[in-house]
């Protein structure tokens, strides 16, 4: 492991978190995005169970990827066994805290199902075989990607308890400026476009 | 047939997946980039839907009850892959702008949404028109939503700019009208901006360019949906029932329960579900002597009125 690799281990980790953030500027995890972000508790509560599931998940989808699918030349079945590995990962880590990590459980246990098929963690694990990255660097693209997902949700969560005080155009309230706000946080998420 | 046809009608109109149900806003979002990419998305999601809930249809009766999610899925992904394969063998640039967003037809909540609440009840024939409908309303909205994003961020309509007037393109003309109508430093502006229209200066042309970028999906979803507020407003104000609108998935995740969405493996929720469809009944049982109250009053202060009126009749 030389300094090179680190070096690219780092590129991977800003750009995934803050230049291409995956709900700002790639889209993916909408709904929870905009469905859990009233307050900042859940919201947080959501980030954290984002990034335990999504790091889990392209970890275990890296390691099919290269010892299953790949040596059997079967890896156009990606999308199928990738859906299928998250939603049973979920239903696993699930149960396993349940029984075992009971603390844990309790501060994630409600927002598991929400994200069982989210469209993030499938877009991750996708994504990490696109692009040709190996096991350890698709573990960090995971993290890094949750990692930008929970600042996203937690950022809009934050405004939008401020905002409950506003006075807002009667078309515009619900949902409407949320998606202004959202909008706002893509402008200034484009800023870190220079960054890299 | 006259279901087959009342089916596609519902899709494409009554119950249109972006415009009615809010459905399946990140592809949405992320493609309508423009009108040929929206087209794109639309008629693959479309083909999948249709398949898929023909399949389902199919195999409804077979399916156990406590794996369907996961069979749904399964047919769904294979679904997927055969058309992210032929899009990559036939239409290799549309499938690379795509991207991702073709695999991830799988996750789309309009799909399993229907699989859940139509295909999986209803014969094989409906299921497919029920799918052809909605994903050709899909594909409308898809198309209208980024045509109109390409027209005001690019000034051009399928990546064409149209015929030319006075060496400007059409597209061009119209959204500089629009820059000259909006614009805020010049008295009159629409005057001034119909008078550019006819003598054709339009030197300083700059389309909206932040509308195909992210932040203008984000600005136009919002607009779509404040739109969608007004007319909701308006048509309970009128009396209509408008609960459709908007009942897809805009409101608090936390709460839902639709298995489409939160979806699991299998259901280990079934003593929850059961739970809150007693506390609905208890609900609705303690609702429904409050409301028999209210009518017996209204009954009688109507039966009073009427009593009155007579006392006054006769008095005349």
């Amino acid at each position: 492991m030389n300094g090179n690799y680190f070096i690219n281990l780092m590129i991977v980790a800003i750009t995934s978190s803050l230049v291409s953030n995956v709900v700002l500027s790639q889209f993916l995890g909408l709904c929870p995005f905009l469905g859990v972000s009233k307050k900042v508790k859940t919201a947080s509560g959501m980030g954290a169970a984002v990034i335990f599931v999504i790091t889990l998940s392209s970890l275990v989808a890296g390691v099919v990827y290269k010892f299953i699918l790949t040596p059997l030349h079967i890896t156009y079945l990606k999308t199928i066994v990738f859906i299928l590995i998250i939603a049973a990962l979920v239903q696993f880590v699930e149960l396993f805290l349940k029984k075992f990590v009971k603390p844990l459980y309790e501060a994630l246990g409600v927002y598991l199902p929400l994200i069982t098929t989210n469209c993030a963690v499938l877009g991750v694990a996708i994504n990490n075989v696109n692009d040709g990255y190996d096991i350890l660097t698709g573990v960090v693209n995971g993290f890094a990607t949750a990692a930008g997902f929970a600042i996203a949700i937690i950022i809009l969560a934050g405004i939008r308890e401020k905002m409950e005080y506003n006075d807002i155009p009667k078309p515009f309230r619900g949902m409407p400026i949320v998606l202004v706000t959202a909008g706002l946080m893509a402008i200034a998420f484009c800023g870190f476009a220079g960054l890299i | 047939m006259k279901s087959c046809i009342e089916r596609l009608f519902n899709g494409i109109i009554k119950e249109n997946p972006t415009f009615v149900l809010t459905l399946g806003m990140c592809p949405t979002l992320a493609v309508t980039t423009s009108a040929i990419n929206g087209l794109g998305m639309g008629l693959s999601t479309m083909v999948v839907l249709a398949l898929s809930n023909l399949i389902i249809s199919a195999l409804r009766k077979v399916i156990p009850d406590k794996v369907r999610i996961p069979s749904y899925i399964v047919i769904v992904a294979s679904l997927v892959t055969v058309v992210g394969l032929l899009m990559e063998a036939y239409v290799p640039g549309l499938y690379a702008s795509l991207g991702i967003y073709i695999d991830l037809i799988v996750v789309n909540c309009i799909i399993l949404g229907r699989a859940e609440s139509y295909a999986s009840k209803n014969k094989m024939l409906p299921s497919l028109f029920d799918g052809i409908g909605m994903g050709l309303g899909f594909t409308f909205a898809l198309t209208l939503i980024g045509a109109v994003r390409e027209f005001f961020g690019n000034a051009s309509i399928f990546g064409l700019t149209g015929p030319k007037v006075y060496g400007t393109s059409i597209p061009v003309l119209l959204v500089e009208l629009v820059n000259k109508i909006f614009n805020p430093d010049s008295s009159s502006a629409f005057v001034r901006g119909l008078g550019d229209f006819f003598t054709g200066e339009f030197a300083s042309f700059s389309p909206i360019g932040i509308l195909v970028m992210a932040p203008g999906a984000f600005f136009v979803l919002a607009i779509l949906t404040a739109i969608q507020n007004v007319i909701k407003a308006k048509g309970e104000a009128k009396g209509k029932d408008m609960s459709k609108i908007q009942s897809g998935c805009s409101s608090d995740c936390m709460s839902c329960h639709e298995s489409g969405c939160s979806r699991r493996l299998v259901e280990p929720e079934k003593t929850e579900a059961k739970k809150t469809e007693e506390v609905k009944e208890a609900v609705t049982e303690a609702e429904k002597p409050a409301e028999e109250v209210s009518e017996a009053k209204t009954e009688t202060v109507e039966a009073a009125g009427t009593q009155d009126v007579k006392s006054g009749k006769e008095d005349e």
